[in-house]
């Protein structure tokens, strides 16, 4: 039993399947990758919620100003 | 059209990666059909999917894409380089429940750069699951030998299956496929 990470190949020549544990440099891409997932989603979620507060804003605004919220929903939709 | 299966592989043990080496270089087109879920969550902001990242001819650094998304929760589009990722369900989606992608490869034993075309969807009883179509380039002439699937952490779930197929081109008049 080992915690090494582990690929499964398969021989298309062959149709053989063999299982076996990452390489030092694969183990060393995944965590290139995984940080760089990790910060372009959190990119992506905080852009989102830029854009979802800038939506509640405006809608504020327009209520204030006073439309109803039927108006600003048909405006916004 | 002739479609043929030539090789399927479903995990009986999680894994960080499946790869499909040795392809034969007989058909026109490939078909990948996947059914991925992944071991890790990110868990934050309710995202609900995790990369998969593909390898080609254990090659990445050429790959590039063109994303149109939705999340439930809004509609993204993009691009990036050096990478072509597939978003599939992570373990904070409903037990049981496998993204399905499919993975066109035109042309893949050409001496041409090799476009990818992608149908996504990630699964999950919620609102915020991932579906997105994207368009690939693996910018190399080399004919296309292996592909690999990985998650950028974590392992490839229990039960994850992947089916790699090739297309022959039907009858155009000059080439004769055989039944």
């Amino acid at each position: 039993m080992t915690d090494t990470p582990t690929k499964v190949i398969v021989n298309c020549a062959t149709g053989e399947s063999t299982t076996v544990p990452l390489t030092e440099a694969e183990l060393e891409q995944r965590e290139i990758d995984r940080l760089a997932w990790e910060a372009q989603e959190a990119e992506r979620k905080a852009a989102e919620e830029e854009k979802e507060n800038l939506k509640a804003s405006a809608n504020a605004k327009l209520l204030a100003l006073g439309l109803t919220e039927a108006e600003v929903n048909a405006l916004t939709a | 059209m002739k479609m043929t299966l030539i090789e399927t592989k479903t995990l009986g043990a999680a894994a960080a990666s499946i790869e499909f080496t040795s392809i034969p270089q007989d058909f026109t087109d490939l078909i990948v059909l996947c059914s991925l879920r992944s071991t890790n969550t990110f868990g934050v902001g309710g995202v609900t999917w995790f990369d998969v990242l593909l390898s080609v001819n254990s090659n990445t650094g050429n790959l590039s894409n063109r994303i149109l998304a939705g999340s439930g929760a809004a509609v993204s589009s993009g691009s990036g380089s050096g990478e072509f990722v597939i978003r599939v369900s992570d373990s904070a989606t409903t037990a049981n429940t496998f993204a399905n992608s499919s993975l066109y490869f035109p042309n893949y034993a050409g001496a041409t750069a090799k476009s990818i075309s992608l149908d996504n969807v990630s699964e999950t009883n919620a609102t915020n699951a991932r579906q997105e179509i994207a368009a690939g380039l693996w910018n190399d002439t080399t004919a296309i030998s292996s592909l690999a699937f990985s998650p950028s952490s974590g392992n490839l779930a229990i039960g994850s299956t992947i089916s790699l197929y090739g297309v022959l081109k039907g009858t155009d008049g000059i080439v004769t496929t055989s039944p």
